[in-house]
């Protein structure tokens, strides 16, 4: 009896936490299922006809499509960037025993506590002086701000848990160096790429202080500051934001979903060792 | 030979953050020596006005006040949620992985949209909110949740909490998941209650990571833009106005460089001394263990 009634406690305080953490999403998902008329009054709570008026106005009279490629490719840039840059130099401070490595991770670990507002006004006007407003790279590079720090931090954690007696005995076989990094060490690295990836592209999907100053119309506009920027005639527009929201939200759902041990794994990296 | 290629490929790593970060909170500093109003085209130097300013100016002691409450409020509660949430999913159970999903999913969406998501369930007469509280009779009329001052910060706190709380929970989650099970094993055959082994075994295990959830944590709620931008955009009559809210309206709205990068610098300032502090407390931390 005492076992039963801790296990139903047990699963009645799982359902309060998942309540508290999905309640938000749910309702937001309800909401861009009723149809004007109905969202402007409480009752209902539950629509009596499910409209998808929402879903197609984001796209038929906003530019989301558009939107939702300007942040793809700016997410993905910053990932591929940021990886690429991050993993050459996660090898050189692991593998090639870098001389200033401690020095080096010291300053990318203090860049990465920066906060954004206190670089937003130089990056600007640097912006603005070379003709990059509006574009992707304006924000593709300040963006390596956060990314980069974050990619260094955990390759080179990463990296340095790869034994660097196979890059020896690469060399010894006659492998040139960048043989050994290429056959040997990258190939290993990759689990902690594919991690780290996963991280970069969901902090610059999410982005908004740069994305919201350096952009000014549809041509580079991300999701964030599109959402932040809903413009309604008259009113606000609660029905097409909540439709943009889940919209946005689905794909980082299936990648929290699939991804959850990779995200968790990449999270704790650094930190739980220190 | 390998000593040239480490130098090379870091090179480029090196170079970008020189760039995009060095350069620019260099930059930022001598910017605030400065007066400029970029609508007016006026741009020279004044020495130190900037900060003359700044510590006479009620405006930004009222953002400081804010940013601090925000941060020892919303900080102090995500850990204590987070170390409760993360007590209570440290045993094996088979929903366990979609738990685990669901954690995450505060933790992944764009803050943006969970700043828009709570305005909905916040606003005044058709948020679900106070169809709800009036529903189980807790209050009688509407409040207006982001439009009253005395509640304003504090619906900021909560979205905050939500959108964050995750993070805590799962890195204190992996903290406990590293301590060796004997040990609870030891402590049942001698005889110890469940309090005190959470006393004597848990807690100060899970300090070193509890001390860096609040590093991490303290410095990303000190410079907390997106939400309150969203939720109130500082308002109303600047009662949730934080210094990043603040230095972004004098940059970008007055077009007032020399003063916003003064701000801006201000909030550096703090978070290099929070770091600072935390570092020093670790550093102290670490040596306790060590002896």
């Amino acid at each position: 009896m005492n076992r039963w009634v801790r296990r139903s406690g047990f699963y009645l305080g799982l359902s309060i936490l998942c309540f508290w953490l999905a309640g938000p999403v749910i309702w937001q998902f309800i909401t861009s299922l009723k149809s004007n008329a109905i969202l402007t009054s409480l009752p209902p709570v539950l629509p009596d006809k499910i409209v998808f008026s929402h879903y197609t106005n984001v796209f038929t009279e906003r530019p989301f499509a558009r939107i939702i490629l300007n942040s793809f490719i700016v997410a993905s840039c910053t990932t591929i960037y940021c990886l690429a840059i991050g993993l050459l130099a996660g090898t050189s401070l692991s593998i090639l025993k870098f001389k200033w490595r401690k020095t080096f991770l010291a300053i990318v670990l203090s860049v990465s506590m920066f906060p954004p507002i206190a670089t937003v006004s130089p990056l600007y006007l640097i912006i603005r002086a070379i003709g990059l407003r509006d574009t992707y790279l304006a924000l593709i590079f300040p963006y390596a701000t956060f990314a980069l720090p974050l990619s260094i931090w955990i390759l080179t954690n990463f990296i340095a848990e790869i034994p660097s007696e196979l890059y020896k005995a690469a060399r010894i076989d006659g492998c040139s160096p960048m043989q050994a990094l290429f056959k040997v060490i990258f190939p290993l690295a990759a689990p902690g790429v594919f991690t780290c990836a996963i991280l970069v592209f969901i902090f610059a999907w999410n982005e908004f202080l740069y994305a919201l100053t350096f952009t000014t119309t549809t041509n580079s506009r991300t999701i964030p500051v599109a959402i932040a920027l809903f413009p309604g005639l008259h009113e606000v527009p609660w029905g097409e934001i909540a439709a943009a929201s889940i919209i946005v939200t689905l794909p980082l759902v299936v990648l929290v979903f699939f991804a959850q041990k990779r995200i968790i794994s990449g999270l704790t990296a650094g930190s739980i060792k220190g | 030979m390998e000593k040239r290629l480490g130098y090379w490929l870091i090179a480029p790593a090196a170079i970008t953050i020189l760039l995009v970060a060095i350069y620019p909170i260099i930059s930022v500093y001598i910017l605030s020596l400065t007066e400029r109003l970029l609508s007016l085209g006026i741009d020279r130097f004044i020495w130190l006005q900037n900060y003359q300013k700044l510590l006479t100016d009620p405006r930004f002691w009222n953002a400081f006040t804010n940013t601090c409450i925000f941060t020892g409020v919303s900080v102090s509660l995500e850990l204590l949620l987070g170390l409760a949430i993360a007590l209570f999913i440290n045993r094996p159970f088979s929903l366990r992985g979609i738990i685990r999903a669901a954690v995450l999913l505060p933790w992944a969406i764009p803050t943006v949209v969970s700043a828009k998501m709570w305005a909905w369930i916040f606003n005044t007469d058709l948020g679900i909110l106070n169809y709800a509280l009036q529903s189980f009779g807790i209050i009688s009329s509407n409040l207006n949740w982001l439009g009253e001052p005395t509640l304003a910060l504090g619906s900021a706190i909560i979205v905050d909490v939500w959108k964050t709380t995750p993070f805590a929970a799962l890195l204190l989650l992996a903290g406990l998941q590293i301590i060796p099970d004997d040990l609870y094993k030891a402590a049942s055959v001698d005889g110890a209650s469940n309090w005190q082994k959470f006393w004597h075994i848990t807690l100060p295990h899970l300090k070193p990571i509890m001390l860096i959830v609040l590093l991490f944590r303290t410095l990303d709620a000190f410079r907390i833009f997106d939400s309150i931008y969203i939720l109130t955009g500082g308002g109303p009559a600047n009662s949730t106005e934080t210094l990043s809210i603040y230095a972004y309206k004098i940059l970008f709205q007055t077009l007032d460089f020399g003063y916003g990068s003064t701000i801006a610098v201000s909030v550096f300032i703090f978070v290099v001394l929070i770091s600072l502090i935390y570092i020093f407390v670790l550093r102290k931390q670490g040596s306790l263990l060590n002896e």
